[in-house]
């Protein structure tokens, strides 16, 4: 289903060759987080609050000390002291100071030399908490007489007179709003909310750390970022990067929850207590949802004028996020962003409000800010094409943001692939499939920026003609394929004879991690650069075997040709001839290429799902999906669809099933993947997907990124399917059957 | 707490081991026998990440004792492939891109063994069922349930 304008036609991109870490992961043999041990290791097991907000009194941990076999408790006391901004909150978040800010942070931590041991010392350490008043609802949080989480945390940016919670003011915009909405036909505003979700990676966060008393120490964790590892953890420990060396694991899912610390400098405090003994920690399932990753909660006030033709004119939105009890951590600034991203609108105005509440600190979660956002903003527009009797990806393409648009966040678009993305869903034969009683279909757009960020890249070439990529991003859905791909297709060598490795911290410049959906595009990038680099050497060797200038050198197959008759006539000299000459002619081969890369193209998606409604439970059935979405260009389109489903797969789960349910006491009432319901193989249909390719010109072969944006439509394409299904609106997530059922029962008034 | 001494055969060698009672049969594996294939995910049957067979039947090891599986036959997915030889449900797992970050796949595929070997012409549907104690994260499930298919229909052609 590849669409292709450019009709380039490549000999490995675009097929789909096996993995080459496949047969590592169908045998058992890959080593996640919690797979190796270590001579003389340790076990570690963290003390949590089993309260949303409560003063720390006091810590006795002289029962646990006098357990056999504990050789270590630490405690915030032995942390450095006088940390400043985001390294403060990663110490805080690590281990409470004096107030513990939401059930589950983490209080205390003990080494002993069983995991059963150092459970047990966990239970005899005694905390002393003075229970504090503690809200865990945004909009609660930022009225008159909520308790005050941290006061004095705000920035500048907050206006007199609103609450303390309140940390951030975000205000921007273009265009004369009232003037829109003056010109529109049709006006209409409406409140939405959504719930924090979880990530829901299937492996818990894991680490195995050393740390001597010289302050040199060693760690292997399940991570999307080696250096992001190292760098937190030396702010938070006080000891210098370059003397901790990150190895990362396989790596057991992220989607942005495994680009921060949470318990990894537990790991290192401990084993440098214990006189520098390995120390393994492994959080358990309900630890990973009580501590780590949510995304922010959400409540978003959305705005927009309307033509009767369909033509929107203004828009503007509101909107609050808590993502716990540290600034910076909702992304409320990206969901401002993305709010109008698909759209070519004359006026927009945006104002967000981060919120403190006395829940975990948020981390990314797969597109930060976009989904929810896309809640607010497609439902009102589908709301608003129902009011006109106006056709939803025609009313979409009369909108369409396109290349030269003006974003709604402020740049201008390069060359982008929403008009051709909304072409193609129209002409998919799912919007033609018959829809029965208590059946409806919803579509939905989404956005995500995409991301570039500081890479570095190495690739050698071996005596045989073979190349080596050493890239920093750890591989979390066929990136190494995808490099390979490109690679092999660079050098012209068979993608068998490409070995992509994924490196620890000390064998490359630092690299952001597998983030922003940056991997694929920016290790791709780089490892491109470095085979142009390569593929350069050795036509310079070619050219000084055949006594020819090196510019009458060109390289295509794998080979270093004379370019065109007047180079000379010489036969061509393989990578592999090249190769293994290479110590006799000028010594190794290599390319490396480092870069913080730009040019990364903005991604848009269309997503069309057909449900049914059981009148009687208020159950929603999905019984037809797809997805289709600008790749720019799929390297692996097997792995470009596998993103397109699993994004798809997420944002199903946040629009129907996954929350947050905090009980009256402020505790988490769901941390186990039983209540915590994430989509199970018999809650979905097939996923139909088509790539849209329309090259991005920032890439040496137009790759976009694909990881992200698919999350986004399905919140709010869920959210309209139930409308057209049952004639109930409903605007808070989850749309679980209890609260489907009473918004059909609030309709037949 | 006094530790127990159990003997079991794993994919039909013999073993045997100290276990804590409080051990699960998954920590068993995992921790004294280095058969770290089985993942844990959860610690309380809902993932399937851990999931084994105990004399033939489908099961959750971090749900079962490590003291319970003496005198028992364990099939871990460490034994799935035959030396070199792979299942073909191994096989079309890597050829149908059915993994992406691969946690959750030997739990996955040592169950669809199980589904297969008692029906080996599931509908998709009977696929979806019996794997919905296996979560999965990343994939949406599609590219899992085809493989199981594809596999499925490779073993009936190939009796």
């Amino acid at each position: 289903m590849a669409k292709d304008d450019t009709g380039v036609r490549y000999k490995l991109i675009g097929t789909r060759p096996d993995r080459p870490d496949g047969l590592d992961k169908v045998t058992g043999r890959a080593r996640y987080g919690a797979d190796i041990s270590a001579p003389g290791m340790l076990h570690a097991a963290v003390v949590r609050s089993p309260h949303a907000h409560a003063r720390i009194r006091g810590i006795d941990a002289s029962k646990a000390l006098a357990l056999d076999g504990v050789k270590a408790v630490v405690t915030r006391a032995d942390l450095p002291t006088g940390l400043t901004g985001e390294d403060w909150n990663l110490q805080e978040n690590t281990l409470a100071g004096e107030v513990a800010l939401y059930d589950g942070h983490a209080v205390a931590a003990v080494a002993a030399t069983s995991k059963l041991i150092a459970q047990e010392a966990a239970r005899l350490i005694q905390v002393d908490y003075e229970v504090l008043p503690h809200v865990t609802d945004v909009d609660a949080a930022m009225q008159p007489g909520a308790p005050a989480i941290r006061p004095g945390a705000a920035d500048y940016s907050v206006p007199e007179g609103m609450h303390p919670n309140v940390v951030k003011q975000i205000d921007f915009g273009h265009g004369d709003v009232d003037a829109g909405f003056a010109a529109a036909d049709l006006v209409r505003e409406h409140t939405y909310k959504t719930e924090a979700t979880h990530q829901g990676y299937i492996e818990p966060h894991a680490c195995l750390g050393q740390l001597g008393a010289d302050g040199r120490g060693e760690m292997w964790v399940c991570t999307q970022g080696q250096w992001y590892i190292r760098r937190m953890c030396a702010a938070v420990l006080g000891i210098e990067a370059a003397n901790l060396r990150v190895t990362p694991s396989e790596i057991g899912g992220g989607f942005g929850g495994k680009t921060t610390i949470f318990m990894e400098p537990l790991a290192l405090a401990l084993s440098k207590k214990a006189g520098g003994r390995p120390v393994k920690l492994v959080m358990s399932r309900a630890e990973v949802l009580r501590a780590t990753g949510p995304t922010a909660s959400a409540s978003m006030d959305v705005k927009l004028g309307m033509t009767r033709d369909g033509r929107v004119t203004a828009g503007s939105v509101r909107f609050r996020m808590q993502g716990g009890p540290y600034i910076g951590s909702s992304p409320v600034g990206e969901a401002l962003s993305c709010a109008f991203a698909c759209y070519d609108i004359p006026a927009v105005h945006h104002l967000g409000y981060e919120v403190l509440a006395n829940r975990p600190k948020a981390a990314a979660y797969r597109a930060p800010g976009s989904p929810m956002a896309a809640f607010a903003v497609e439902s009102l527009l589908d709301e608003m094409c129902r009011e006109l009797g106006l056709d939803p990806i025609d009313t979409r393409l009369k909108n369409a943001a396109r290349e030269g648009t003006k974003a709604s966040y402020g740049p201008t678009y390069n060359r982008i692939g929403f008009v051709e993305s909304l072409e193609a869903t129209k002409a998919h034969p799912n919007l033609k499939a018959p829809l029965g009683p208590n059946q409806g279909r919803g579509v939905a757009s989404g956005f995500w920026f995409n991301h570039g960020g500081e890479t570095s890249v190495s690739l050698a070439v071996g005596e045989d003609g073979t190349a080596t990529v050493s890239v920093g991003t750890p591989d979390i859905g066929g990136s190494r394929a995808s490099i390979g791909l490109m690679t092999a297709e660079t050098l012209g060598i068979p993608y068998e004879n490409v070995r992509v490795n994924i490196v620890e911290t000390g064998a490359l410049g630092v690299n952001e991690p597998t983030h922003g959906s940056r991997a694929t595009f920016a290790s791709g990038l780089a490892a491109v650069e470095a085979a142009r680099q390569a593929i350069a050497t050795m036509c310079r060797r070619a050219a000084a075997e055949w006594g020819i200038d090196p510019e009458a050198v060109e390289w295509r197959d794998g080979a270093a040709h004379p370019a065109g008759p007047n180079a000379g006539k010489f036969p061509p000299l393989s990578i592999a001839e090249i190769g293994a000459k290479m110590g006799s002619t000028g010594g190794p081969i290599s390319g490396h290429h480092e870069v913080t890369a730009g040019g990364y193209g903005a991604s848009f998606g269309v997503h069309v799902v057909d449900v049914e409604v059981d009148p009687e439970t208020g159950r929603t059935t999905i019984l037809r999906y797809l997805v289709v979405q600008d790749a720019g260009r799929a390297i692996h389109p097997a792995y470009v669809e596998g993103q397109y489903q699993g994004g798809a797969a997420q944002g199903i789960g946040w629009a129907l099933n996954e929350e947050y349910v905090y009980g009256a006491d402020g505790r988490l009432q769901n941390p186990v993947f039983l209540d915590y319901r994430v989509p199970v193989a018999s809650d979905l249909p097939m996923i139909d997907t088509v790539i849209v390719e329309v090259p991005n010109p920032g890439h040496p072969y137009g790759v976009r990124g694909v990881g992200e944006t698919g999350i986004t439509p399905p919140l709010p394409a869920v959210a309209n399917a139930i409308a057209a299904a049952t004639g109930a609106r409903l605007r808070s997530l989850p749309m679980s059957p209890p609260k489907v059922l009473a918004a059909i029962k609030a309709g037949r008034g | 707490m006094t530790k127990l001494h159990v003997t079991a055969t794993v994919n039909g060698d013999p073993v045997e081991f100290l276990a804590d009672p409080r051990e699960s049969l998954l920590d068993c594996l995992r921790d004294h026998l280095d058969l770290t294939g089985s993942k844990e995910g959860c610690g309380t049957g809902d993932c399937g990440a851990c999931s084994v067979r105990l004399d033939g039947v489908l099961v959750c090891s971090c749900l079962v004792l490590g003291v319970e599986a003496e005198g028992r036959r364990i099939e871990t997915i460490e034994g799935m492939a035959n030396g070199a030889e792979l299942h073909p449900l191994q096989r079309k797992f890597i050829e149908n891109a059915a993994l992406q970050c691969g946690f959750c796949t030997p739990g996955i595929l040592v169950a669809a063994k199980a589904l297969l070997e008692e029906n080996p012409d599931p509908t998709e549907s009977e696929i979806r069922y019996w794997l919905a104690g296996n979560l999965c994260r990343c994939t949406g499930y599609d590219k899992i349930i085809r493989a199981v298919q594809d596999a499925a229909a490779e073993m009936r052609g190939a009796n």
